[in-house]
């Protein structure tokens, strides 16, 4: 482990700011998006091209009367929102943003935003439990049961994504891909990955959590004002980590596409410039992906999500690290 | 510094396992044992196991807790109505707090200021994963595939007496 010092303090109050906002931005162009998709104009009165709603939206949520189930848990419904949000955040404290841009480099990130990760389910089962509704706990247990699913196939993902940077070190995974995206080396894992961010972010096609048609609100049916406010906030952090870990692991993080084979040496405020701007980029496009797909894709059935997690994610993800290990192996060894 | 978190992780492992043993509601004692694996795998990292602690808070807090939660939650086991009344968040809160008034009275009684062992480099370098990875797959390669195959037959047994139906009960209602 590093030492601490103020550059990582500097690094981590800017990504808490932009995820914070970026959360914000991402509800707005979702709407804005979803109504251009659909032939809509979306909202445009707030603000110059609606750009304050988010803000419209926010005050209006603060403002809300918070109700509490009577005959609910009390502690645990109140404590359930905070934890979607505290574990969306702590994920930036290993993501790196550019050369030398990261909070902290622990040798064993990969499995720090696994553990994290892991964490995240608590809000969405508390949530469903402490409402005392039978909306709210099938809801909270459909998406606990979905995330934990959808851990297994994610972390083989990750898992074939080490073999190439030999190391747990989510800064090595990211300088690992200089000459070759992850995406040209491991391109089933991506997909596998990619899939199972979707399902882990609960969103559609995977957004059964909140099926409207046979859970209401899903886990979040009783809550209100700014407790409910949390959760749409975690929503949309979450979609902004998901682009940001799609990016980190396998499009080559803050490297433009075989950048280590033209791009030439850079040094200074331009390196640091050019890096942020590219993943950010990168970032902007994947949160814009899960978007559009969200207003394109039908959600499927639950039974169909099981089905697709278990029978056939698990044992690919599987079969393509095994594959990718012996090759690799044969590779340093053979060749 | 490092002797205040100490204290103030330990106070709280201790605690929450006390909370997990005195608390009526099922529920509630679970979700005190996530707190006591949490506190746990920050003793860890204390001692520079950033991997143990890791696998701490994935196996017990990410996998295992979860699944007893489910369970839990699924048979409904219902305590008192009452006690869960008396339960707010300022009882929480206060608990907090309550850990961290204690370990600061602890830490300035000053006697317990140089609590933990000098951490070398050398004897950081043992937490890590390479270091890890090293001697398990080498110096106990045995032993860890007894292990694997131990825990493989327990989660196939499992799986047996899941499935296993009984007959005659059914086909005596038909």
């Amino acid at each position: 482990m590093e030492p601490v010092t103020s550059t990582s303090y500097i690094v981590l109050g800017v990504a808490l700011f932009m995820l914070l906002n970026s959360a914000a931005l991402a509800v707005y162009f979702e709407r804005r998006i979803a109504a251009f998709i659909q032939n809509r104009v979306g909202p445009n009165r707030v603000g110059p091209l609606g750009l304050f709603q988010p803000l419209a939206d926010v005050v209006k949520l603060l403002l809300k009367e918070d109700v509490t189930p009577t005959q609910g848990y009390r502690v645990i419904h109140t404590i359930a929102p905070v934890i979607p949000v505290f574990t969306a955040l702590m994920t930036a404290a290993v993501i790196p943003f550019g050369e030398g841009l990261y909070v902290t480099d622990i040798n064993t990130g990969v499995l720090y935003l696994l553990a994290i990760t892991s964490l995240g389910v608590y809000g969405v089962t508390l949530a469903g439990w402490s409402s005392n509704s039978k909306y709210s706990l099938l809801g909270g247990l459909r998406a606990a049961a979905q995330m934990v699913s959808y851990e297994l196939p994610l972390g083989m993902a990750i898992a074939s994504c080490i073999l190439f940077s030999q190391s747990l070190s989510v800064v090595d995974v990211a300088n690992s891909q200089e000459f070759w995206w992850n995406i040209f080396r491991n391109p089933i894992g991506a997909v596998i990955f990619v899939v199972a961010t979707f399902a882990e972010a609960n969103r559609t096609p995977f957004d059964l959590v909140e099926a409207e048609q046979e859970l209401v609100g899903g886990f979040h049916t009783e809550y209100s004002s700014m407790k409910f406010g949390m959760f749409f906030l975690a929503e949309y952090m979450h979609v902004m980590i998901g682009s940001m870990l799609i990016t980190t692991f396998f499009f080559g993080s803050y490297h433009l596409p075989f950048a280590g084979y033209w791009l030439p040496e850079i040094t200074g405020m331009w390196k640091v410039i050019l890096d942020v701007s590219v993943f950010t980029a990168k970032t902007v496009f994947f949160a814009f992906v899960f978007i559009w797909v969200r207003w394109t894709i039908p959600r499927f059935k639950y039974n169909q999500v099981m089905k697709l997690g278990w029978k056939k994610m698990l044992p690919l993800s599987i079969a393509n690290f095994m594959v990718l290990a012996v090759l690799i192996y044969a590779y340093y060894n053979f060749l | 510094m490092i002797s205040y978190i100490f204290i103030f992780l330990a106070i709280l492992a201790v605690a929450s396992a006390l909370a997990v043993v005195i608390s009526r509601n099922t529920v509630n004692s679970a979700l005190f044992l996530v707190l006591t694996m949490v506190a746990l795998a920050g003793v860890y990292l204390l001692l520079q196991a950033q991997f143990v602690a890791v696998i701490q808070v994935i196996v017990y807090a990410g996998a295992i807790m979860v699944l007893f939660l489910f369970v839990i939650m699924l048979l409904n086991l219902d305590a008192e109505k009452s006690l869960f009344n008396k339960l707010r968040v300022k009882y929480f809160v206060a608990f907090i707090f309550g850990v961290a008034v204690l370990a600061q009275i602890l830490y300035s009684m000053g006697t317990v200021s140089n609590m933990l062992p000098e951490i070398s480099p050398q004897m950081a370098q043992i937490g890590t994963v390479e270091a890890i990875g090293d001697v398990l797959f080498k110096e106990y390669i045995l032993p860890f595939h007894i292990v694997a195959l131990l825990l493989t037959a327990a989660a196939t047994g499992a799986l047996l007496i899941a499935q296993h139906t009984i007959n005659p009960v059914t086909e005596k209602n038909d």
